[in-house]
């Protein structure tokens, strides 16, 4: 190469160079892994091999067993029916909690500076309800309604709730704390500012987060419906406790028939508004 | 009487940031004055002192007379809505429509719920048409403000600030973000908006050079204290290296000079 002469490039003293210190970061972690890996297969007494070698067993198990027969086709009708059923939940409860969230995440958010005493509170309050799971929910609720759609309501209510105002705050905060300081500058008061800035910046992002949690809400109601005795997920739990897996079968694959369903609208409704 | 008056104004972040120290000065009607220090000097926090998006901490601030440090609620949007502010990183809904930003300078004088919705008077959106034109941006009126570039950006932010028939505009590093050419074109808006219309300009400058130019008067802070206060040709170059606390040859202003 002319013009670069063949000297040693000079290179920092006395210090660990950033590759040496990647290396050993790597190898660090390489061996974190696997010893905990070790660790909790010989506490927990499973054994990997055995693990993986049941698979196809398990598959095949389940291929024999859960193919839809013709009993199962013919209740497919009553399978359909509490299919919508959960699905028009799973809807109902994400656009309640939604609206419920937006509100709360208007009140925790800074960018609305509206007091941070409130703010703090929102934010411990959501954080309750997200980090208790949604089964749980269940389990406790079953206690106060019992085997009810309200429980199984209510139980999707209050995580979903509890995720979207964070994502709400988060999106709000984001997209939205320098319009807002420019309308807050004209003399624009908190209505105007949420309408004519807040919600403007950020609504693609809170739709597009409905629609996840709708998603989200359509695969988590039928666990909880196996507890509530509701839904799909009863429907479910009835046809495998009574053995007749070939109807079991067909409750799963129209649950993965309705996800990927749902899932392509609201990627079309996504690509639309963004 | 001064349009603006800083008497011994200190403001203090979180009972230990100094952001000002015994800040003191007026400002004339139609003046154009550059402040200018380096990052962190306080002038960001000066300018929102003005419009009280931040509270000083001690001292007054005298606006057309009125002490606004005390200022209630009702007050604090009185003098917002008759002072315009333009921001570095132009502060727009990028999502709506330049035309819809423009009115938002209207919100602080109509109704809670008339603004709101986005309701607004034919003689406003006149208004906000007549603007637009006198800044060259008639063609992108219906453009939704995510496809303009910066210049075109900082134009609209001065469209808005002009909709609420200021007294003052408080101009935030208004061409910090922007090439060469485009600080220009704002530049010479905002010269001419205070020459033709007789609005007082006060703006935070991070270049030096530019605010020799265009103003006839200087402020300078560092650590939060006022260290020069004049006009241009007596800010000598040993005076900026106070200002950015640097020393002989490293300033940019320092090469060709
Ligand atoms: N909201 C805030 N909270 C705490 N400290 C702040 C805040 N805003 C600014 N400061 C501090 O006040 C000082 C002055 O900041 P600023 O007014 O933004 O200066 P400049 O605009 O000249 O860069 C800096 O030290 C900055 O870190
Ligand atoms: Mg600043």
């Amino acid at each position: 190469m002319p013009g670069v002469s063949m000297e040693k490039a000079p290179i920092p003293e006395n210090q660990t160079s950033v590759f040496v210190v990647r290396k050993r970061t790597f190898t660090l972690v390489f061996l974190g892994v696997s010893a905990v890996f070790a660790i909790s297969s010989v506490v927990t007494d499973y054994n990997v091999i055995d693990g993986f070698v049941a698979i196809p067993r398990a598959v095949s198990w389940i291929a024999e067993n859960f193919v839809p027969d013709k009993k199962a086709w013919s209740r497919f009708p009553n399978i359909l029916e509490k299919l919508i059923e959960t699905a028009l939940l799973s809807v109902a409860v994400t656009v309640c909690a939604a609206v419920c969230a937006l509100f709360s995440a208007l009140l925790g958010t800074k960018t609305t500076k509206i007091n941070p005493w409130i703010g703090r509170g929102v934010r411990i309050v959501a954080a309750f309800f997200r980090n208790v799971p949604d089964v749980v929910w269940a389990i406790l609720l079953l206690f106060s309604f019992g085997q009810n759609i309200l429980t199984g309501f209510f139980a999707l209510f209050f995580y979903t709730f509890g995720v979207l105002t964070r994502t709400f705050i988060e999106t709000i905060d984001e997209v939205s704390a320098n319009c807002v300081e420019a309308l807050r500058a004209t003399g624009a008061n908190l209505l105007q500012t949420v309408f004519q800035g807040i919600l403007p910046s950020s609504a693609p992002e809170i739709v597009s987060w409905i629609l996840y949690m709708i998603e989200t809400n359509i695969r988590n109601s039928t666990l909880i419906g196996v507890l509530t005795a509701t839904g799909i997920g009863y429907m479910f739990d009835l046809y495998y406790k009574r053995m007749d897996y070939g109807s079991a079968g067909l409750v799963v694959i129209s649950i993965v028939a309705l996800v990927i369903l749902i899932e392509t609208i609201s990627n079309q409704i996504r690509k639309a508004i963004m | 009487m001064p349009v603006l008056k800083f008497q011994n104004v200190s403001k203090v972040y979180d009972n230990v940031t100094k952001a000002l120290t015994d800040v003191s000065f007026s400002v004339e009607e139609g003046e154009f004055v550059s402040v200018i220090g380096p990052s962190g000097s306080g002038k960001s926090t000066l300018l929102r002192c003005v419009n009280r998006l931040v509270d000083a901490t001690q001292g007054s601030i005298l606006l057309d007379g009125r002490d606004i440090t005390r200022a209630d609620k009702n007050e604090i949007r009185r003098i917002r809505k008759r002072t315009g502010m333009i921001f570095q990183h132009y502060n727009l809904v990028d999502r709506l429509s330049i035309i819809e930003n423009v009115l938002h300078g209207r919100l602080g004088h109509k109704s809670a719920l008339a603004g709101a919705v986005g309701h607004f008077t034919e003689r406003e959106k006149e208004d906000a048409f007549r603007i637009l034109a006198k800044l060259g941006l008639t063609e992108q009126a219906y453009k939704r403000c995510d496809e303009l570039s910066g210049g075109q950006k900082q134009r609209v932010g001065i469209a808005r600030s002009l909709m609420q028939e200021p007294r003052l505009i408080l101009c935030d590093e208004p061409i910090a973000s922007l090439d060469p050419s485009s600080a220009k074109v704002i530049m010479d808006h905002l010269s001419d908006i205070n020459k033709t219309m007789n609005i007082t300009c006060i703006l935070n400058l991070h270049q030096v050079d530019v605010a020799m130019k265009y103003s006839k008067r200087i402020i300078g802070i560092t650590l939060g204290r006022i260290v020069y206060d004049g006009p241009p040709e007596r800010l000598s170059k040993s005076k900026i290296h106070e200002i950015y606390q640097s020393s002989e040859g490293e300033l940019i202003t320092d090469a060709g000079c």
